[in-house]
């Protein structure tokens, strides 16, 4: 496979650097995402991944540095309004509306493409309710396809783990992103569960025609997925290219050499 | 077809009518007591949505009360009679328009004082927003106090009784409508998104801000709506009437009833309303058992005594 830059960019990091007090926790990161990428972001603990999504999505502003996604600069905006112009993500540590269903949670996830508002809400006139209707529709299609579709009343919170991953990637494609972002999805899923997930991802990136970005400690998923690998190592890019460029770059493996994470194999 | 919702709203603002129509025949301090149930219905049911279902812990509700008491009152003292000679109106269409004004415009400058404080305070978490909230309402009441063309300390007197079953619960009804149905709606569940987790909120593209600032605007339109059908049934209001005892009674309606449930609330607020009309006869020990209950009810039903299944709205993990 070749590694070959995508014929235009959707995201890119320029420089990016995050001081928190004195640690420096991203520091001159350049990334660059074309339109049907699928790249991994890998690191030791604390190495920045997380970090990252937290700067693209506006929760984090950059100390130094640009971000534009889709060729406008995303620097200084809200959170909201970057999902807006089409970044979605899950959290490393599930995220969900606990109290709300299953379907509630997806159906939360459309407010960026509502016709109706809460006025509308009040009148509760022909168009809202078909909206309802539509909406409604639309949520338990995405979710027959995850297989979810057998808990929509159920909490979001009562389901089991795999199931709450998925449905937080669910519910970002809710929002029709052109970029996912997904922050170790596989965390916490039994071997089973993980392949499962690697032809899901795959699935997702072909039929919604998507970017993702995966952050990921499991090395056989990554390398099993990504076409192209950048690690982090205490927040500097120490590496770039393709799995097998990767695994055999000595500065990936010293970064995890002595590390309690997975050698790469 | 209408909706059901809508259905039910006209079917109780029609009843209302009917009961009004034979009040004549009802006991007058049954009647106020009622009227009070239907208020402290509305009251708690438009903080539910602010501290029940976006989670925005609000101790100031009193306060845009007080600002809808005082507006709606001023507009049927001084400003009303003389508006109505000069365009010669009178008779019972007359003080029905001019009260439905009345009201509507003590709503609306409740909502505004609630804008006024929403957009700085919102930013606020969990006991900061409180006591800022808490804050607010006591600034409102020294204001009242010292204005003395309200009548300073000793407040407006003489206020017309227009305040009757009718109006308490088309009030009621409209607010319950109003609050379910925006709840009711993929925009609406928005609101108790923000309660569940503002971060993921954000992430899904909803501004978490907006939808606080809507629900305290909200919350504090029908605040005051229940304010001016509060003075207009007692007659006189003072700055001491709206005091925080009464933010924290309305907010223990709203936790007794199970946040974010409307019905449950609705069920405190008609229990926490006639408790004390019961202990009336053991005067002196009233407010102790009162009290107690509520500690005991607190201790042995923390989820609230009306939720029955699962709570709908949960702190967030
Ligand atoms: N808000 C913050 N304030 C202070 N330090 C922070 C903050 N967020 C992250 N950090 C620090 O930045 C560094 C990078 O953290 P980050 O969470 O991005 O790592 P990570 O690569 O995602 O690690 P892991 O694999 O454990 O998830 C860590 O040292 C972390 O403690
Ligand atoms: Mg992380």
């Amino acid at each position: 496979m070749s590694s070959a830059p995508s014929p235009t960019t959707l995201l890119e990091m320029e420089a990016c650097t995050i001081r928190f007090g004195g640690l420096t926790a991203v520091s001159q990161l350049n990334l660059k995402i074309g339109p049907r990428d699928l790249l991994g972001l890998i690191g030791p603990n604390g190495a920045g991944k997380t970090t990252v999504f937290n700067l693209i999505t506006g929760v984090y502003q950059p100390t130094e540095g640009k971000i534009s996604f889709g060729g406008h600069s995303v620097v200084g905006k809200r959170p909201n309004q970057i999902t807006s112009h089409g970044i979605a993500r899950t959290f490393q540590n599930i995220r969900l509306f606990p109290s709300l269903s299953v379907f509630d949670n997806v159906r939360v996830a459309f407010h960026l493409h509502l016709r109706h508002d809460l006025i509308h809400a009040l009148v509760r006139g022909p168009a809202f309710l078909r909206e309802e209707r539509d909406i409604r529709e639309q949520v338990m299609a995405m979710l027959a396809v995850f297989h979810l579709e057998k808990f929509h009343d159920e909490p979001a919170k009562s389901l089991p783990y795999g199931d709450q991953r998925r449905l937080e990637i669910v519910r970002a494609l809710a929002t029709r992103p052109r970029l996912l972002l997904l922050d170790e999805p596989a965390a916490g899923m039994n071997p089973t569960e993980k392949v499962e997930l690697m032809r899901l991802i795959q699935f997702v990136k072909d039929k919604y025609e998507i970017a993702v970005l995966l952050v990921e400690h499991d090395m056989q998923v990554v390398m099993g997925i990504c076409q192209r690998i950048v690690v982090l190592d205490y927040g500097v890019k120490i590496a770039e290219g393709t799995p097998a460029e990767v695994r055999r770059n000595p500065k990936v493996i010293e970064a995890y050499l002595g590390d309690d994470h997975p050698v790469i194999t | 077809m209408l909706p059901r919702s809508q259905i039910l709203l006209l079917a109780t603002v029609a009843a209302s009518l009917g009961v009004t129509m034979f009040s004549d025949g009802i006991d007058p301090y049954f009647l106020l007591v009622i009227k009070n149930v239907g208020i402290n219905i509305i009251l708690a049911v438009s903080l539910n949505l602010v501290n029940g279902y976006t989670g925005q812990f609000s101790l100031g509700h009193a306060g845009f009360m007080a600002v809808g008491a005082y507006t709606s009152a001023a507009i049927t003292l001084f400003l009303g009679p003389p508006l109505l000679a000069a365009i010669g109106m009178h008779g019972v269409a007359a003080t029905a328009g001019l009260f439905l004004a009345a009201l509507v415009a003590g709503g609306l400058v409740a909502a505004l004082a609630g804008l006024l404080v929403g957009i700085p305070s919102l930013r606020l978490k969990g006991d900061y927003l409180a006591i800022v909230t808490l804050g607010f309402g006591e600034i409102i009441r020294v204001i009242f106090r010292n204005v003395q063309s309200l009548g300073g300390a000793l407040g407006l007197n003489g206020i017309p009784p227009y305040t009757n079953f009718f109006w308490t619960f088309t009030f009621v009804a409209l607010t319950v409508y109003v609050i379910i149905s925006m709840v009711h709606s993929t925009y609406g569940r928005g609101f108790l998104a923000v309660h569940d987790d503002e971060v993921a909120a954000e992430a899904m593209g909803l501004n978490t801000t907006r939808y606080k600032v809507i629900a305290f605007v909200v919350g504090a339109f029908f605040a005051g709506i229940a304010g001016g059908l509060y003075g207009h049934s007692q007659r006189s209001i003072d700055p001491q009437t709206f005091n925080f005892v009464k933010s924290i009674e309305i907010v223990v309606m709203v936790i007794l009833g199970g946040m974010g449930n409307t019905v449950g609330v609705i069920l405190a607020a008609v229990l926490l309303t006639l408790l004390p009309e019961f202990l009336r006869p053991i005067a002196e020990y009233r407010m102790m058992i009162y009290s107690l209950l509520l500690i005991v009810l607190m201790l042995t039903r923390p989820q609230g005594l009306f939720t029955w299944r699962r709570a709908k709205v949960q702190p967030a993990t």
